[in-house]
């Protein structure tokens, strides 16, 4: 996502991006091959479907040059965005006392369940189980996260798809900056 | 012979607004052609090679506002390559040259540049609005020099163009002293902006009346924006995703709550859709919305927004709305006039999707509908007899169904007698694009019925010469034609040639005609440019072969004889 553009500087994610196939439908030029009669053009072949041009005409005609009749535009901004979910979204992760800073791809979390797993996997250590109420009970640590505001959060709070949108960074507090946290809030 | 002195005939040609008004006043005679070209400020152009600048400005002086269109409509759907043509800088350089006046530029599906925009920005003093719509070729860098260099700017309107992001200020580079913008619209930027510039530029901005923001302005930048500017009429948000207990999301609603003039919106590029109860206020004064990017709001989110539209005359939404969506739009859109659904979903994976049933729903429920664009997964000829019969006012009536041979899946026909009902029922009818199985017969029922069809685009369709035939003897309002993939040969191009003069262009792709044919129609019509675009080198190794098929073909009536700026896979025959 864009995001990540930004609050990683020089990173420049777009310069980078993996494409698994053709860039979209831009180029006619290089993909248009020589028509044949009948409604049977060849057509360009995305990754989308992973080489299907042996399909059903359905399949076929729906990618044909030309076909169907959305505008180049369109097809890029919607396109970009499936591009978006393939090159990750890495944020930093940095955990109290620890040497250096790791960083994790939120994108292939499925939800708060995966991203505390990869956290306790990297670190080594156990967060704990989360409660509305209560925050992290059941071990010294607290995972937060800086949102879009720059306000620091309890991981955990609002749906995962707000959190990946908002989230920042992660930090993983300890001792008792965690535990003023995880208690009576 | 008139009675009149020129002053009183000018003044009574001010009057006259549409363009096609003045051009029939100008055919009267010879003096009121005098009065009317001189009297001319506001001129437009559908095909930007029937003409050269230097006649334009020869014959209009006084021109101040300038229309031009491009490239062909089916270079949206990359049938035409890049770097086919339709280049605005001539006609800016002539324009400064020749000392025209101009205050408007609005250009549709041409190949603009940053030295063009540059030369634009310098060369006139009183230059207040530029619109782009389905352009390339120009950078950020081009953007900077209009907003450096335009002091009385009032309108920059960049809708859906392909503007390579070079990460500059070009939003800082509105001076402190332009505070004359009425109309911003960046959505199509993909780059980040300087948001404490665009803030600033806002709030100098008194009489900002239409903002849309690209992707890259939050939700906390658009919140500041309108809370010091509540008199917006037409908003477009960027980004709209922000927790819904956070301060910035709270103040949103309250700067929202102000904004009573609000009768447009569009954008949601990215969303949080918990977030979009911040705007039901504003939604009961809709007249239109545009969610047709907003991938982000699905089904039932989409349905709980709509339910607050009561007054929506224009709605363009995606189809993952569904049909049971359509249902509610029509219970509560009553006074809605104009419907685009989109396809959310590219790749014809097949899920998602309206099908017949939303059509009928918004065409019982929303009876002053008579705009439409449709793109479904089927039609059967009983939908469309029924939108016919419910709605008979339709002036454009575009169908795509995504497969486009498919026929009715019901009765397993043809969908001629479907179109062949809404073009009889439709008698104001002006604009058709047709899908589906098709025949012979339908061209048949649009010769016959379609008395102010100005533009049809066919694909995958007819059997025959003879449908082609049809539309061009029986059509006689017809201006632009384009058809892809269908069997019409040289018969149909050759048969009634006079006709194409009468017309802006038509567009022939995948057909039948040869070359040999299309140089029968060139060495015909001298008046005419038929031009042959001919990739891959198919036709370099043989070019006196002139049984060979002509891939693809664009032909188009012309004062100015063919152009000098054709690349070398173009050949004007």
């Amino acid at each position: 996502m864009e995001i990540c553009a930004v609050y990683e500087g020089d990173l420049n994610l777009k310069a980078t991006e993996l494409r698994l196939g053709l860039p979209g439908t831009d180029e006619p030029e290089k993909q248009n091959m020589s028509s044949v009669r009948n409604n049977k053009r060849a057509s360009p072949d995305t990754a989308e479907d992973g080489g299907s041009k042996g399909d059903s005409d359905a399949k076929k005609q729906a990618q044909v040059v030309g076909w169907p009749p959305i505008r180049s535009y369109r097809k890029n901004s919607f396109q970009s965005k499936k591009t978006e979910v393939e090159t990750g979204m890495y944020v930093k992760v940095s955990m109290d006392g620890a040497p250096y800073l790791r960083k994790i791809d939120l994108k292939v979390c499925k939800g708060y369940a995966d991203l505390l797993k990869a956290v306790e996997n990297m670190f080594k250590l156990t967060i704990g189980e989360y409660s509305e109420r209560e925050g992290y009970k059941g071990s010294e640590y607290a995972p937060t996260y800086e949102d879009k505001d720059g306000d620091w959060m309890l991981v955990g709070d609002v749906p995962w798809d707000m959190f990946i949108s908002s989230c920042k960074r992660l930090r993983i507090m300890k001792g008792s900056e965690a535990k003023g946290l995880a208690s009576g809030v | 012979m008139n009675y009149f002195p020129e002053e009183v005939l000018e003044h009574v040609f001010d009057f006259l607004k549409s363009h096609r008004d003045r051009n029939a006043v100008s055919l009267v005679c010879k003096s009121w052609y005098r009065v009317e070209r001189f009297s001319r400020e506001r001129v437009f152009i559908g095909n930007c090679y029937a003409i050269n600048p230097d006649r334009l400005i020869e014959r209009f002086p006084r021109l101040r506002s300038l229309t031009l269109k491009g490239k062909p409509h089916f270079a949206d759907f990359n049938l035409v390559p890049h770097d086919w043509g339709g280049f605005v800088y001539p006609w800016i350089d002539a324009m400064a040259k020749r000392g025209v006046n101009l205050e408007e530029l609005r250009l549709k599906r041409m190949v603009v540049s940053d030295e063009g925009l540059e030369l634009l920005s310098r060369s006139f003093v009183n230059f207040k609005s530029l619109i782009l719509v389905s352009c390339e070729g120009f950078t950020t860098d081009g953007l900077a020099a209009i907003a450096s260099n335009c002091r009385f700017l009032r309108e920059l309107d960049l809708q859906e163009n392909e503007v390579e992001d070079h990460r500059g200020q070009w939003l800082s580079c509105f001076p402190d002293s332009c505070t004359s913008l009425v109309s911003l619209n960046f959505a199509c930027l993909k780059g980040e902006v300087n948001l404490a510039a665009l803030e600033r530029l806002m709030a100098r901005s008194c009489n900002l009346r239409s903002l849309k923001l690209n992707h890259a302005v939050p939700l906390d930048t658009l919140q500041k924006i309108l809370a010091q500017a509540p008199q917006l009429v037409d908003l477009g948000t960027g980004s709209f995703v922000s927790d819904p207990d956070s301060e910035t999301f709270r103040r949103l609603r309250t700067a929202i709550q102000k904004c009573a003039s609000i009768k447009s919106l569009s954008g949601f590029l990215e969303v949080a859709p918990c977030c979009l109860p911040a705007i039901y206020p504003i939604c009961l004064n809709l007249t239109t919305l545009n969610l047709s990017y907003a991938q982000g709001i699905h089904g039932s989110e989409l349905i709980k927004l709509i339910r607050h539209c009561g007054k929506l005359q224009r709605l363009w939404i995606l189809d993952c709305i569904g049909d049971k969506g359509l249902g509610v739009v029509a219970s509560t859109c009553k006074e809605l006039q104009e419907l685009r659904v989109f396809p959310s979903d590219l790749h014809g994976d097949g899920h998602a999707a309206v099908t017949e049933e939303g059509l009928v729903a918004i065409s019982a429920g929303c009876p002053k509908l008579h705009s439409l664009l449709y793109f479904c997964q089927q039609m059967t000829n009983a939908a469309l007899i029924t939108v016919a019969k419910n709605c008979p006012n339709f002036t454009r009536f575009r169908l795509c169904i995504i497969n486009p041979t498919i026929p009715d899946p019901v009765t397993m026909q043809p969908l001629d007698e479907g179109f062949g009902a809404i073009v009889q029922s439709c008698k104001g009818l002006r604009r058709l694009s047709l899908s589906g199985l098709l025949t012979d017969q339908v061209f048949l029922y649009i010769g016959m019925y379609a008395e102010q069809l100005e533009m049809l685009s066919v694909a995958f369709a007819g059997d025959s010469d003879k449908g082609m035939l049809c539309v061009l003897n029986g059509c006689k309002k017809l201006k632009k034609l384009e058809i892809m993939d269908s069997p019409f040969g040289n018969l149909a191009l050759l048969t009634d040639v006079g006709k194409y003069e009468t017309m802006r262009s038509l567009w022939m792709s995948s057909c039948e005609v040869t070359l040999g044919g299309c140089k029968t129609l060139a060495k015909k019509m001298p008046r005419l440019n038929v031009e042959i675009i001919n990739e891959g080198d198919q036709m370099e190794a043989t070019p006196d072969d002139d049984r060979q098929k002509v891939e693809k073909m664009y032909l188009y009536r012309s004062l100015v004889g063919a152009r000098r700026d054709a690349p070398d896979f173009v050949w004007t025959l």
